[in-house]
């Protein structure tokens, strides 16, 4: 079973966040980068699986030369290998550049056995879109089966197989299924990450990091980046700022002062 | 005129607000013409849903009835929306940034080599060409975009703007499809819902009372119930109590939960971690109760009380009910 699982560098989600004055995108030199939450869910995954399964688990992630960090991160996990698509062309893509990329990564690994499974986090936390995995099963003409609090695998000898996932709705779950190769993307109800052993930490620093530019895609820059993204913000602004409530001690009677206030904002 | 395609939501033929307040947007960027994808165990959805989208401004619907369409997931739904969007080449695609809506955005714009905006607060139609707002950064942040690629497909939120009656005829168009091998690849084999009681929808409710770990235990619960009840108010819950099985994950409110933009937001026994405030931190009014005066939640209320919350809630149950009465 051959596992590919997608991480993201975000932003730390404590960080405070704005828009750079000059190209209205994310001013990333203002926080600290992490690893996307969500994702560490996702590698967690793809590692239980292969425990099951046997197989390899390659991570893939696009991302400036800071995100080296969370690709090491994944591999301390105890991922196998890692391709980072880092160009500097990539900076500003939104989500339909970035399933591109994705995308033309995954075709990469067709010469070294493509790969059976896709997983990714369901949401990143700072675009926030939960869109790239359904673009990216799209792209690659694949069953998407998203927002799974459960995954189970039914492998078929020789490759090939099933995947059933609950895949949480507004009011309750569904059952989906499809035939591998799929792609699958994750919430945090589905299992609780590892940390990185201090064995798994060395071991990171001797694993494979494949660093693929652009041009060894095939991609085009002007599909990506700023230039290629497909919406623009026209304008900004800061909301201003909440005002200060009011906070009261209990003292027996929090809950007459809590009640008044509702009623002078005619709640009651 | 252009038309403006919206993607009804509706359970069999019930059209849900949303889908009205996408056609109140849609009015502005053009004529809206309502997609309605019925099931086969609920024939008749066109019947059923009609008096709603004809109110609501729709001029045409379109209306597909084959089951094939909602036996898998999202991508049949996005195959219809293409072949209508090359059909009508409409001035906008509106769709309810729920779940689906969102996913089956995604999959139209990569078919259409379309951009696409995400959880829109607002939409105006400037020079015809849709802008969409949104608010990011926990609402810090107000931003308006444009898209520049394509039939601008866009995402809006429940609750950005009041569904306005605007009669019109809502004229049947049947659409026929026929679905790739492709979008038949992730089979819906199951859909459970879980238990859903007499209490407003949670994303869409004007008043939301929820209770965090500070809640103690799925029994005690029951004081959150009765303060929402009190106040005609939907029930929400942290992950932490989602998470132990105090409260089923649909009340959930965060970033992995629903989000809610309530006229009150009351938070009891919540901390206020990042990832919930992510869900409710643009309710209009917010309130906390909580014992720790150092809790986060109190940065962003109007009023906060610093008390134990089992003391506080039942007594406030109390003066909202003889407040009303
Ligand atoms: C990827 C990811 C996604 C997440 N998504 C979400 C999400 O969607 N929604 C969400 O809510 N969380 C989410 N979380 C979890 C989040 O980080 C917090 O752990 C969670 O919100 C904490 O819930 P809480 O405030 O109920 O509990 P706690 O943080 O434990 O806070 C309990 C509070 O109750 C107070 N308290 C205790 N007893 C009383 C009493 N008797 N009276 C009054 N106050 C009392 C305490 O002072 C404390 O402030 C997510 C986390 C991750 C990693
Ligand atoms: N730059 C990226 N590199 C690798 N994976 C990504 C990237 N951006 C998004 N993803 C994956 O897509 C998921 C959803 O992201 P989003 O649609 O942006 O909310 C994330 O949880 C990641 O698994």
């Amino acid at each position: 079973m051959n596992i590919v699982v997608c991480v993201k560098q975000v932003p730390d989600t404590w960080s405070e966040k704005r828009l750079n004055d000059e190209d209205n995108t994310l001013d990333r030199a203002a926080t600290d980068p992490v690893m996307n939450e969500m994702d560490e869910y996702a590698v967690e995954e793809a590692l239980r699986i292969k425990e099951m399964h046997g197989g390899e688990v390659t991570v893939l992630c696009m991302g400036p030369d800071a995100a080296t960090e969370t690709v090491r991160k994944s591999l301390s996990m105890g991922v196998d290998k890692a391709i980072h698509v880092l160009d500097e062309g990539l900076h500003g893509s939104d989500a339909l550049a970035t399933s591109l990329v994705l995308s033309a990564a995954l075709g990469t690994l067709a010469d070294s056995g493509g790969f059976d499974l896709v997983v990714l986090g369901s949401e990143s936390s700072d675009a926030r879109m939960s869109v790239v995995p359904a673009m990216l099963a799209e792209r690659l003409g694949l069953p998407q089966l998203t927002f799974a609090k459960e995954v189970s695998i039914d492998a078929a000898d020789g490759g090939g197989g099933t995947v059933t996932i609950k895949r949480l709705t507004d009011d309750g779950y569904q059952v989906i299924e499809a035939s591998l190769p799929a792609v699958v993307s994750v919430v945090e109800k589905i299992n609780e990450p590892r940390y990185p052993s201090f064995k798994g930490i060395m071991a990171a620093k001797k694993k494979p990091v494949d660093t693929k530019s652009l041009a060894d895609l095939g991609v085009e820059s002007a599909d990506v980046g700023l230039g290629g993204a497909w919406s623009a913000v026209e304008s900004f602004e800061t909301a201003p700022p909440r005002q200060a409530g009011t906070i009261v001690t209990d003292e027996g009677d929090g809950a007459s002062k809590l009640a008044e206030f509702l009623a002078s904002k005619k709640f009651i | 005129m252009a038309e403006v395609l919206v993607l009804v939501e509706h359970t069999d033929g019930d059209v849900k607000k949303v889908t009205l307040e996408l056609l109140t947007l849609a009015r502005r960027l053009g004529e809206p013409s309502a997609v309605l994808i019925g099931s086969d165990s609920a024939p008749g959805v066109y019947d059923r849903a009609k008096a709603a989208l004809a109110e609501h401004g729709a001029a045409k619907v379109y209306v597909t009835q084959d089951p094939e369409v909602s036996s898998y997931l999202t991508a049949p739904t996005a195959e219809v929306l293409a072949q209508l969007v090359e059909q009508s080449s409409p001035a906008a695609v509106l769709l309810a940034s729920s779940t689906d809506g969102k996913e089956i955005a995604a999959r139209l714009a990569v078919k259409t080599g379309s951009g696409v905006i995400t959880d829109a607060t607002d939409v105006a139609g400037e020079g015809g060409s849709p802008v969409a707002e949104q608010q990011v950064f926990g609402g810090s942040t107000i931003v308006r975009s444009k898209v520049g690629h394509g039939t601008p497909i866009i995402t809006v939120r429940p609750n950005s703007t009041p569904p306005e009656a605007a009669p019109a005829d809502a004229t049947r168009e049947d659409v026929t499809v026929t679905l790739s091998e492709a979008a038949r690849g992730a089979r819906i084999t199951d859909r459970v819902v879980e238990e859903k009681g007499e209490r407003p929808e949670l994303s869409a409710a004007a008043i939301v009372v929820s209770g965090g770990r500070g809640v103690g235990s799925a029994d005690k619960f029951s004081v959150i119930e009765a303060l929402a009840d009190s106040l005609g108010a939907a029930v929400g819950a942290s992950r932490a109590v989602t998470d132990a099985g105090w409260y089923p994950h649909q009340h959930q409110v965060g970033q992995t939960g629903k989000t809610v933009s309530p006229q009150l937001y009351v938070a009891a026994g919540i901390s206020g971690a990042i990832q919930h405030r992510a869900g409710m931190q643009t309710s209009k009014t917010i309130v906390a109760i909580n014992k720790d005066p150092e809790a986060p939640i109190f940065e962003l209320v109007d009023f906060g009380v610093v008390g134990d919350l089992h003391q506080v809630v039942p007594a406030l149950t109390d003066e909202v009910t003889k407040r009303k009465a």
